[in-house]
């Protein structure tokens, strides 16, 4: 029995235990992952959009949005931009990055590229 | 000039076989493949399909003379050969669409699944394909939600979503069962699921179940700050046991529940979907019994059928075969079917075994569900043939993990977050995949000693059922 682990997660640590969809249960994404990430969605066709919001109200369908999705917007380096200034902005909130799918009117790719910070 | 009476036995060829018919777009077309008895003509074998399966009988009566049998007939109006296979050919077949009632696939697969099957000129009768007009697609229900209505209940996105069926299949009780789900669930999965034939025995009864599970879905939400579902298993002896099931499970708020659409039978099926519709819930399909229909090369119904017939009944999940696992399912094959289950149009592709174009307009999809079998090494190869829009099952792979079920979810959630990063990041999943878990392995003990465990687990046998080709 030794050889087994505890998993822990509980409903008091919410650092430890609180998640926030896809990406969530890997480190935090690298730079080059998060270029890669964008350009995928460039590369479908999608609209990036960025969003926000306290942790702790994470689990909500409306997150804060950030301005309006940057509809047609293609270039790495300003979709990047943005994102740091939406977490500039809102340091201890989750900000995330979203592919609108105007076809399938969905999010074809969602994900936190800033991490808040729990309480 | 009107026909005069003349009655016996014809030939049915001299009715029902027409090669010079042209098919209308709102004709209901099938293929059937059809193993005749020895010295049967094809096109008498073939038409006598078509007159059984729709206006005809084995001889004449005077009533046909009262109706325009012109305009209510199948007609055969095409034959071909079978790749690499002599004793037998393909018969295509066209029905008016004023055969059929609206929006009752139960009434479309009697006509063309019923006693023909059974006729004694045939040694065997399989339906391959049919091609569902969009003017009878229209008249459908379809699935309730639908996968763009799923992801935004659910409020995931641009990944697979992920389930896993408690094990075992049969015995727990309610309160044991629902900790197993609790586990999985606080363990980063999406959903767990009842079995197919978890229904209502005597050592947990369905209501129990029903209030644990959901106990264990609100616990987990809560702890993980993610939407949860189980799929309960509303199958009944009764529809109307079925419905109160049913109605209980969303006065708990379940999001989810689940029926066994061939073994509960499609008019039940159909009456479900079209509730879950009405109420908000999705609806995840089991397909016990099809190996019993779909498996046997000649005889039977193919599984791309069962699908389509799934789509129109109305369903949000169907479990579709997994390629890579335990339970039969042929690549091409497979991809054929799935595209059927998610897009809106699907061109003909008899590689894939798509014998007509099909158009479902704007009939939302069925998320195909991946499960028997499976486990982390197989994550790659899943992620890359089933892409996003999928739900990947793992019982086995979960709950067999040497640290429980919630290591062993946080593992397959891990591999599946992985393989997706990766995938955008445009790595190529199957020949890299090794690679990709390891790396994610490095950060995730969950995911290393997972890795262990199952390193040497494979499934190579043979597929049974192969798409036709030439092989001579």
């Amino acid at each position: 029995m030794s050889d087994v682990q505890d998993y822990g997660s509980n409903l008091s640590d919410a650092a430890l235990s609180r998640k926030y969809e896809t990406f969530s249960y890997l480190p935090a994404l690298s730079t080059e992952s998060t270029r890669a990430q964008i350009q995928y969605i460039v590369d479908k066709g999608w609209n990036p959009g960025i969003e926000h919001t306290e942790p702790e109200n994470a689990i909500s369908n409306y997150w804060y949005m950030w301005k309006l999705p940057l509809f047609g917007e293609t270039n790495v380096d300003t979709i990047l931009a943005e994102l740091e200034a939406c977490h500039k902005a809102h340091p201890d909130n989750h900000v995330r990055l979203l592919g609108f799918d105007n076809f399938a009117q969905s999010a074809g790719a969602s994900m936190v590229i800033y991490r808040g910070v729990s309480v | 000039m009107a026909k005069q009476y003349d009655a016996g036995v014809k030939e049915y060829r001299d009715t029902y076989w027409t090669p010079d018919y042209t098919v209308l777009e709102t004709d209901i077309l099938a293929c059937f493949k059809i193993t005749p008895q020895d010295g049967v003509p094809r096109e008498e074998v073939a038409a006598a399909v078509a007159a059984e399966s729709s206006t005809g009988t084995w001889t004449t009566v005077w009533t046909d003379l009262l109706t325009d049998l012109d305009h209510y007939k199948g007609r055969c109006y095409a034959i071909e050969d079978v790749p690499g296979d002599d004793t037998c050919f393909y018969a295509f077949v066209a029905y008016p669409i004023d055969l059929f009632e609206e929006g009752s696939v139960v009434n479309i697969l009697t006509s063309l699944v019923g006693n023909v099957f059974g006729f004694k000129a045939l040694r065997a009768l399989r339906l391959e394909d049919i091609r569902f007009p969009i003017a009878y697609v229209m008249t459908c229900n379809g699935p309730p939600q639908g996968i763009q209505q799923e992801r935004d209940i659910l409020n995931k996105y641009g990944r697979p979503l992920l389930g896993c069926t408690i094990k075992p299949k049969l015995g727990l009780s309610a309160k044991n069962y629902g900790r197993a789900c609790y586990e999985g669930l606080r363990g980063g999965l999406d959903f767990t699921k009842d079995d197919e034939n978890v229904n209502s025995q005597p050592f947990m009864r369905w209501r129990a179940r029903f209030d644990f599970v959901m106990e264990a879905i609100h616990k987990a939400e809560a702890e993980t700050g993610e939407r949860k579902g189980h799929y309960l298993n509303v199958t009944a002896p009764t529809c109307d046991e079925m419905m109160k099931r049913a109605e209980y499970a969303k006065e708990l708020g379940a999001p989810i529940i689940m029926h066994d659409y061939l073994t509960g039978g499609l008019t039940a099926n159909t009456g479900l979907a079209q509730w879950c519709q009405d109420n908000g819930m999705l609806l995840h399909i089991h397909r016990a019994m099809h190996a019993v229909l779909d498996r046997n090369p000649h005889h039977g119904i193919h599984f791309r059928v069962l699908a389509k017939v799934l789509r129109l009944s109305g369903g949000d999940h169907l479990h579709s075969g997994t390629v890579v696992g335990k339970l039969e399912g042929d690549r091409d094959a497979t991809l054929g079917w799935i595209d059927i289950m998610r897009d809106s149009f699907i061109k003909e592709d008899r590689s894939r075994g798509i014998f007509f174009d099909q158009d479902w307009g704007s009939m939302p999809g069925v998320i195909p569900v991946a499960s028997g079998g499976i486990h982390v090494w197989h994550m790659p190869a899943l992620v890359a043939i089933f892409g996003d829009d999928s739900c990947l099952q793992f019982g086995g792979g979960t709950l067999g993990h040497p640290w429980g079920n919630a290591a062993g979810a946080a593992a397959n959630r891990v591999a599946v977050e992985a393989c997706v990063e990766a995938r955008n990041m445009g790595v190529e999943l199957e020949k890299e995949g090794k690679d990709i878990l390891q790396k994610a392995a490095s950060h995730s003990p969950e995911l290393k000693i997972a890795m262990e465990t199952w390193k040497e687990i494979k499934f190579e046998f043979d597929t049974v059922d192969k798409i036709d080709v030439a092989h001579k």
